[in-house]
C-alpha cells in the first residue's frame, strides 16, 4: 500500500472514529438518563401532585405547567411570526427595513435565553405587573419563539413554486388573496412541522421561566393566567439544587427528566416524520 | 376588496415591526436597568475587578473579570471537544456515509439538538461529576473538565449539523474533478472540499461560541459555582451566566446588586451579538443577502 494510500484510509478512518466517539457519547448521555429514570414512571408518577416535601407523588403539575406554558407561548408566537414571514416573502420593500428585520431576527435567534428570562422579569413582571405568572412565562418565551416561527415559515413559503403565485395572480387575484388562499395552504405542512420543532425547543427552556413563571412547589393546578406554576425543566432543575432531601429528590428529577425527553424528542420525531412523508408525496 | 387588501399588508408589516420592537425592547430593558450601575462602580472596576462581592454589607465590590474569564474558559474548552466531534462528524456524514446512513443521521442531529440543556446538566451534576470525581480522585467533580464536556455535548450538534449543510454545498463536480485527477478521497476532502466549505464550517464554530458562551443551565448545574479564576481543568469556576441565574433570586428590584446582574447581561448581550453579526456577514452571508 503507497503512502497516499495509507493517508487516505487513516483519514477516512478518522472522521469514523471522531463520529462514532459523538454517537457513543450521545448514547452513554442517553442510557445515563433513560437508566435511572424509567423505572420511576409510574401512571401515579404522571398523574399525581407531589407529596412529602417533594420526596413522593408525582408530577402531574409541573406536567400541566409545561403544557400551559408551551401552549400559550405557541399561540401568541405563531400568527405573529407567520405574519411576519408574509411580510418578508410578499412585500420585501423598502430593502433597507427588510435587512433591518433580518438583522432583528438573527439577534433574537443569538440572545441567550438568561438574557429572554431578565426582560421578562423587567418587563412582564416588574413594570406591567404581571408578577411571577403563567402568563409572564408564555409571553417571555413566546418572543424566544417567535425567531425560530418566523425563520421555520419564510423558508417553507420560499419553497411554494412561484408559478402558483403567478397563475393566481394572472387570474386576477389580488396579493392577500393569493397568500391565504395559495401560498399559505401550500406552505402549510412545512410551516407546521417547523413550528412543532420550535414547540420542543419552547417546553425545554428553563432560564426564561425561572423569574417570570416557575415556582418549585404548587399543590394546585394553575387555574388563572395569573397564577405561577411549575414547570418540568425547572422541576428538575430544582430538585437537584433545592431542598434537603438529595437523595430522595434525584430518583424523581430523573423520571421527570425522562418524561420531559420523552414529550420533546417524541414531539420532535413527528414533525420529522411528517416533514419526511410530506417531501416524498408532494406532486410539485 | 381595497381593504381587505391594505389591512393585510398593514397587519403583515406590523408583525414585522414587532420583531424589531421585540429586539430593540430586550437591549432597552437590560440597558435601562443595568446602566445605572455605573453610576457607582466604574466600567472599567466592572471588566477588570477581580473581586465578586456583590452582597459584601459594607463595601461590595462588582468585579466581573473571575466570571467573565470563567465564561472564556468554558466556552473554550467546549469547543476543543465540540470542533473535533463535530466537524469530523459532519465530513463523515456528508463525505463518507452511505446515503442510507445519511438519511438516518441528519434528522438524529436534528433530535439531538432539541434535547434540553437542563437535562444535559443534569447528566454533569448526577452522573458525570462523580464520575470525574473517582476517576481523578478530587474533592469535586463540578469543574472546569466536567464543564466543558458536557456543554461540547451539547454544542456537537450545531457544529455538525452546520457544518454537514456547508459541505454539502460544495458543488458536486469539484469533487469529481479533483478524484478524475488522481487525487485520493481523502486528498479531495482536505484539499478541495474543506476549503471550499471553509467560512461555513468557521461560521458554524462560531455559533457553537455563542450558543455555549450563552449556556445557563448547564454551567449553573455543573461549573462548582466559585468565584475564581480554574488553575486547571479540575477547580470549579462561576461563569457570567449562571451567576446571573444564581444570584437573581437573592436580589431586591433596583439595588445595586439588581443592577449588576443586568450589567452582566449587557457585557453577555454585546459578546453573543458580535459574534452572531460576524457569523452572519462575514462567513454565512445567508440571511442578509
Amino acid at each position: 500500500m503507497s503512502k497516499r494510500e495509507l493517508r487516505n484510509l487513516a483519514g477516512k478512518s478518522l472522521v469514523g472514529i471522531l463520529c462514532a466517539i459523538t454517537a457513543g457519547m450521545l448514547i452513554v448521555f442517553l442510557y445515563g438518563i433513560f437508566s435511572r429514570g424509567i423505572g420511576v414512571l409510574s401512571w401515579e408518577f404522571i398523574s399525581q401532585p407531589p407529596r412529602s416535601g417533594m420526596t413522593e407523588g408525582g408530577i402531574f403539575p409541573a406536567i400541566v405547567g409545561t403544557f400551559w406554558l408551551t401552549l400559550l407561548s405557541i399561540a401568541i408566537a405563531l400568527p405573529m411570526g407567520i405574519l411576519c414571514a408574509i411580510y418578508l416573502y410578499s412585500y420585501g420593500r423598502p430593502l433597507w427595513f427588510v435587512k433591518l428585520v433580518k438583522l432583528a431576527i438573527n439577534t433574537l435567534v443569538g440572545i441567550p435565553s438568561i438574557i429572554y428570562g431578565l426582560f421578562g422579569m423587567a418587563v412582564f413582571v416588574n413594570m406591567l405587573s404581571l408578577d411571577v405568572s403563567l402568563i409572564s412565562g408564555a409571553l417571555t418565551l413566546a418572543i424566544l419563539a417567535l425567531p425560530l416561527i418566523i425563520n421555520a415559515a419564510e423558508e417553507a413559503l420560499q419553497g411554494v413554486p412561484k408559478d402558483f403565485t403567478e397563475a393566481s395572480i394572472a387570474l386576477g387575484a389580488p396579493i392577500s388573496k393569493t397568500i391565504l388562499r395559495v401560498v399559505l395552504p401550500t406552505a402549510m405542512p412545512n410551516i407546521l412541522t417547523g413550528t412543532i420543532i420550535s414547540i420542543g425547543r419552547v417546553a425545554g427552556e428553563t432560564a426564561p421561566i425561572m423569574f417570570t413563571a416557575a415556582t418549585f412547589y404548587s399543590r394546585r393546578l394553575p387555574s388563572s393566567l395569573s397564577h405561577e406554576v411549575m414547570a418540568l425543566p425547572y422541576h428538575i432543575f430544582a430538585l437537584m439544587t433545592e431542598g434537603s432531601k438529595g437523595s430522595l429528590q434525584a430518583p424523581i428529577a430523573y423520571g421527570s427528566a425522562v418524561v420531559l425527553l420523552l414529550m420533546v424528542l417524541g414531539v420532535s420525531s413527528i414533525a420529522i416524520i411528517i416533514r419526511y412523508r410530506f417531501r416524498r408525496n408532494k406532486q410539485w | 376588496m381595497q381593504i381587505m387588501e391594505k389591512s393585510f399588508k398593514t397587519l403583515s408589516y406590523i408583525a414585522a415591526l414587532f420583531s424589531i420592537a421585540a429586539v430593540f425592547g430586550i437591549i432597552l430593558s437590560i440597558f435601562l436597568e443595568g446602566l445605572p450601575l455605573f453610576k457607582v462602580v466604574s466600567i472599567q472596576e466592572f471588566i477588570w475587578g477581580n473581586a465578586w462581592y456583590p452582597t459584601h454589607g459594607e463595601a461590595p465590590q462588582f468585579g466581573i473579570r473571575n466570571l467573565l474569564i470563567g465564561s472564556v474558559y468554558a466556552t473554550l474548552g467546549a469547543l476543543v471537544i465540540a470542533v473535533p466531534l463535530g466537524l469530523g462528524s459532519a465530513i463523515f456524514i456528508s463525505e463518507i456515509a452511505t446515503p442510507r446512513l445519511r438519511e438516518i443521521a441528519k434528522p438524529a442531529v436534528e433530535l439531538l439538538a432539541a434535547i434540553p440543556s437542563v437535562v444535559y446538566g443534569l447528566f454533569g451534576m448526577a452522573i458525570l461529576a462523580p464520575f470525574i470525581r473517582e476517576l481523578f480522585d478530587l474533592s469535586t467533580g463540578l469543574n472546569l473538565l466536567s464543564t466543558s464536556i458536557i456543554l461540547g455535548l451539547m454544542v456537537v450538534p450545531i457544529i455538525a449539523s452546520m457544518s454537514e449543510d456547508a459541505l454539502s454545498t460544495v458543488p458536486k463536480h469539484m469533487r469529481e474533478a479533483s478524484l478524475a485527477l488522481g487525487a485520493t478521497q481523502w486528498e479531495t476532502i482536505t484539499g478541495v472540499v474543506l476549503p471550499a466549505a471553509r467560512s461555513g464550517i468557521v461560521g458554524s464554530v462560531l455559533q457553537g461560541f455563542g450558543r455555549a458562551i450563552g449556556e445557563t443551565m448547564v454551567v449553573l448545574m455543573v461549573a462548582g459555582g466559585s468565584a475564581q479564576i480554574p488553575g486547571s481543568i479540575f477547580e470549579s469556576l462561576r461563569p457570567l451566566t449562571s451567576t446571573i441565574a444564581a444570584e437573581m433570586g437573592e436580589t431586591v428590584m433596583g439595588d445595586l446588586h439588581y443592577r449588576s446582574l443586568f450589567a452582566i447581561a449587557i457585557v453577555l448581550f454585546l459578546i453573543t451579538f458580535v459574534t452572531n453579526l460576524v457569523a452572519e456577514l462575514v462567513f454565512l452571508k445567508r440571511r442578509l443577502k
